[in-house]
């Protein structure tokens, strides 16, 4: 009955150690996208604004916005993260 | 012959301020779905979120106009590493509320990742990016000057 028991609680542990490492990897997942996205969005204003150095204002403007979008999904992996640790 | 320029004017910042502006309209809605669903922690802990988001695209613009007057490199540099400091701040800052016992970790971090989008859905609405006006629409500063 002991061991039972002991099974039991071991397996609790385990959940809740897995879903621990679950929602780091989400986490950390989530994080990966939007800087590869925010990389991509920063280079090609970049490039924009040294062709165009005219334009450089509604590039920034679009940059900004595009940034703001991109780091919308970093912070939907924080909320996973959140609802995947309960 | 010198010629005179004048400096770049911070559109980032006037749209972010316009933001935090938004945040503050649409605070009462929010606050009030977070008293119905959770009670009075999940009111602060959505009043809390909402201090959050204005405060990051404040900073996040405050930091593209302060690098914009640098180089396009230093652009680059504070974008990225103003995203991951951002993040961890953020991170951090969550981790140390949700140890609060009247904190609704879940209600905080939902209201921050909604508010975020939501308010940048709505703000395309007022964003203007012809040559003339790369920032907000010209009539929409008039209005929120007269506010």
């Amino acid at each position: 009955m002991h061991d039972i028991l002991l099974a039991v609680q071991e397996a609790g542990e385990l959940k809740d150690g897995l879903s621990s490492i679950g929602a780091g990897i989400a986490y950390g997942a989530a994080a990966i996208g939007p800087g590869i996205g925010i990389g991509i969005v920063v280079g090609n204003a970049i490039t924009a604004m040294a062709r165009q150095p005219e334009m450089s204002g509604p590039i920034r403007t679009t940059m900004f916005l595009g940034i703001a979008f991109t780091e919308a999904l970093a912070l939907f992996g924080f909320v996973l993260f959140f609802l995947a640790k309960g | 012959m010198a010629t005179s320029m004048s400096p770049p004017v911070a559109h980032e910042s006037a749209i972010a301020a316009q933001l935090a502006r938004h945040a503050v309209y649409v605070a009462p809605a929010i606050l009030i779905a977070a008293g119905i669903y959770g009670g009075p922690g999940a009111v602060i802990s959505a009043g809390i979120g909402l201090v959050i988001v204005a405060m990051n695209f404040l900073v996040s613009a405050r930091l593209i106009a302060w690098a914009a007057l640098k180089s396009p490199s230093a652009v680059q540099a504070a974008v990225l590493g103003g995203f991951l400091a951002r993040l961890v701040v953020l991170t951090a800052l969550v981790f140390a509320l949700a140890q609060v016992n009247f904190i609704d970790a879940v209600v905080l971090v939902l209201t921050i990742a909604v508010t975020h989008l939501g308010l940048l859905i709505w703000e395309t609405r007022y964003v203007s990016l012809t040559l003339g006006a790369p920032g907000l629409k010209p009539g929409v500063i008039g209005r929120s000057e007269e506010e």
